[in-house]
């Protein structure tokens, strides 16, 4: 918690925070890196591997690839979501398969599942974006904060 | 009778005559599985929504309890039940389904003692034959409305708890034989300025460490009183804390007396980290495993602090701090 907020506190909350820190346990923060390591590779291994048999039996290019590929892994993570997999998976790897697109699909697909009760159309469809829909808004933000820096280089005669 | 500050005293001992636990697949796995009453296989119970299944465990674990009790509906007087529900539907929905005169309970979690601490002072001032007393939670219903969607891949922290998916309902009646619930303690709201969700222990750990100080402070009794003092769902975390916080309070309770129903109802090797929540986890461990040991003999006296974190998904994305709630109520032979 940032020093602002502690200060907001009283004596005794700020001396009980202290007093609990002491006595909870930590996220295993160097565990959990490594972990995100293998499972964010193994995910991209995969990812890679479905290119590359796009590549070598579909006739794609290695451009062209990249769309299939996508389509494939996030069928397969919307699958494991669906079947109850993905999460246990997750609380494993951490940000290993929260990182790659498998991650987005998941978000997507849980937050369907969770709201079908609620109807496809306030349900399902006013909801699947809760989660993703913040990495979608502030996704196409950079995107394009990122695009007007490259035109201004360009503007200026750089690459 | 009030004593002290913030605690009564049953004088007429209302009896518990009966008590129901009903729990999810999940429990049925658990440690404390042999004293629940209905285990459910399938955690929808055959419903269309998660909110049906939460309401449908309310109302079997309200309808064994009255049915072990010899009694009929009609004879209860007043049913009082919270949840943790946005406008505890479940409590509302399984009133409509029971049509008994309904007082509707909010402690987050601590629900389930505010409901007995309630029924109890009803049917000792004889406003009320009988009263039932009931809490419910539903792992599903929950994780949706506070947290993230099930299936949703976050890595939880070690602090992180498991709503507990059970119902649990207890009886009330002057008459009768049956544990009886001599007094109960009535918590302040108390916020020790944390805000993580996924550390709710120790953020209710000092209101549990309030309340008991009170009872004990109110009844001007020992903690050696009692056979067993429960917290209601501080986890093994927030039990710790509140255990070496009594202690820096001067209060000293054996090891081997004090627990928590969110440590007790899972096994040690169920991915729960830090253990069980809910209003339905205090709610069957007492209903279910402590009045089963009580009844047996094993247990003459025993204090169940309930812990309730009175925040709601709104506060803590608006970065408010949690505060906490804790109602102790005794129960003796």
């Amino acid at each position: 918690m940032s020093n602002k907020k502690i200060k907001k506190l009283t004596p005794t909350q700020q001396e009980y925070k202290r007093f609990a820190k002491e006595r909870v346990p930590k996220r295993p923060v160097l565990l959990n890196t490594i972990r995100a390591f293998i499972a964010g590779g193994i995910i991209c291994t995969i990812g890679q591997g479905v290119q590359w048999m796009f590549m070598t039996y579909f006739g794609f290019s290695e451009v062209t690839a990249g769309n299939p590929t996508v389509a494939v892994l996030i069928i397969a993570a919307v699958l494991l979501t669906g079947f109850g997999v993905y999460d246990h998976i997750a609380q494993w790897a951490g940000a290993g398969s929260a990182v790659p697109v498998t991650g987005f699909a998941n978000t997507i697909a849980s937050a369907a599942i969770e709201h079908r009760t609620e109807g496809y159309v306030l349900g399902v469809g006013g909801n699947m974006f809760k989660l993703a829909g913040s990495v979608i808004a502030y996704g196409v933000f950079s995107a394009f904060v990122v695009a007007l820096v490259k035109i201004t280089f360009k503007a200026l005669g750089g690459i | 009778m009030l004593k002290g500050h913030q605690t009564w005293e049953c004088n007429e001992k209302p009896v518990i005559l009966s008590s129901a636990a009903i729990g999810g697949p999940f429990e049925s796995k658990g440690a404390l599985a042999d004293d629940f009453d209905i285990l459910h296989e399938d955690v929808w119970l055959g419903q269309d929504s998660c909110e049906k299944a939460e309401k449908k465990m309310l109302e079997q674990a309200c309808e064994k309890a009255i049915d072990k009790a010899g009694m009929k509906k009609e004879d209860v007087q007043f049913f009082l039940s919270g949840d943790l529900m946005d406008q505890i539907i479940s409590s509302s929905f399984a009133a409509r389904t029971l049509g008994v005169p309904f007082l509707g309970l909010f402690g987050a979690c601590s629900s389930s003692m505010e409901g007995l601490a309630v029924a109890a002072l009803i049917v000792n001032s004889k406003a009320g034959k009988n009263a039932l007393a009931a809490a419910s939670s539903h792992n599903i219903s929950v994780e949706k409305q506070f947290r993230y969607p099930t299936e949703y891949g976050s890595q939880k922290p070690p602090t992180a708890q498991w709503t507990v998916t059970g119902a649990g309902a207890a009886l009330l009646s002057l008459d009768g034989e049956g544990p009886r619930v001599t007094s109960a303690t009535i918590g302040r709201v108390v916020d020790m300025g944390l805000s993580d969700p996924y550390n709710m222990g120790a953020a209710m750990a000092p209101a549990a460490v309030d309340t008991i100080q009170a009872h004990f402070r109110d009844l001007n009794r020992d903690p050696d009183y009692y056979d067993l003092i429960a917290t209601g769902d501080l986890g093994s975390v927030g039990h710790k804390i509140a255990a070496d916080l009594l202690r820096k309070h001067g209060i000293e309770i054996a090891p081997e007396i004090f627990t928590d129903c969110g440590i007790l109802i899972y096994k040690k090797d169920q991915p729960v980290m830090a253990g069980g929540s809910g209003c339905g986890c205090s709610a069957v461990v007492t209903y279910g495993h402590f009045l089963n040991r009580i009844r047996k003999g094993e247990l003459r006296r025993i204090l169940v602090v309930a812990t309730g974190a009175l925040m709601s998904p709104l506060s803590y994305q608006q970065k408010e701090t949690i505060p906490c709630i804790a109602h102790a109520v005794s129960i003796e032979m």
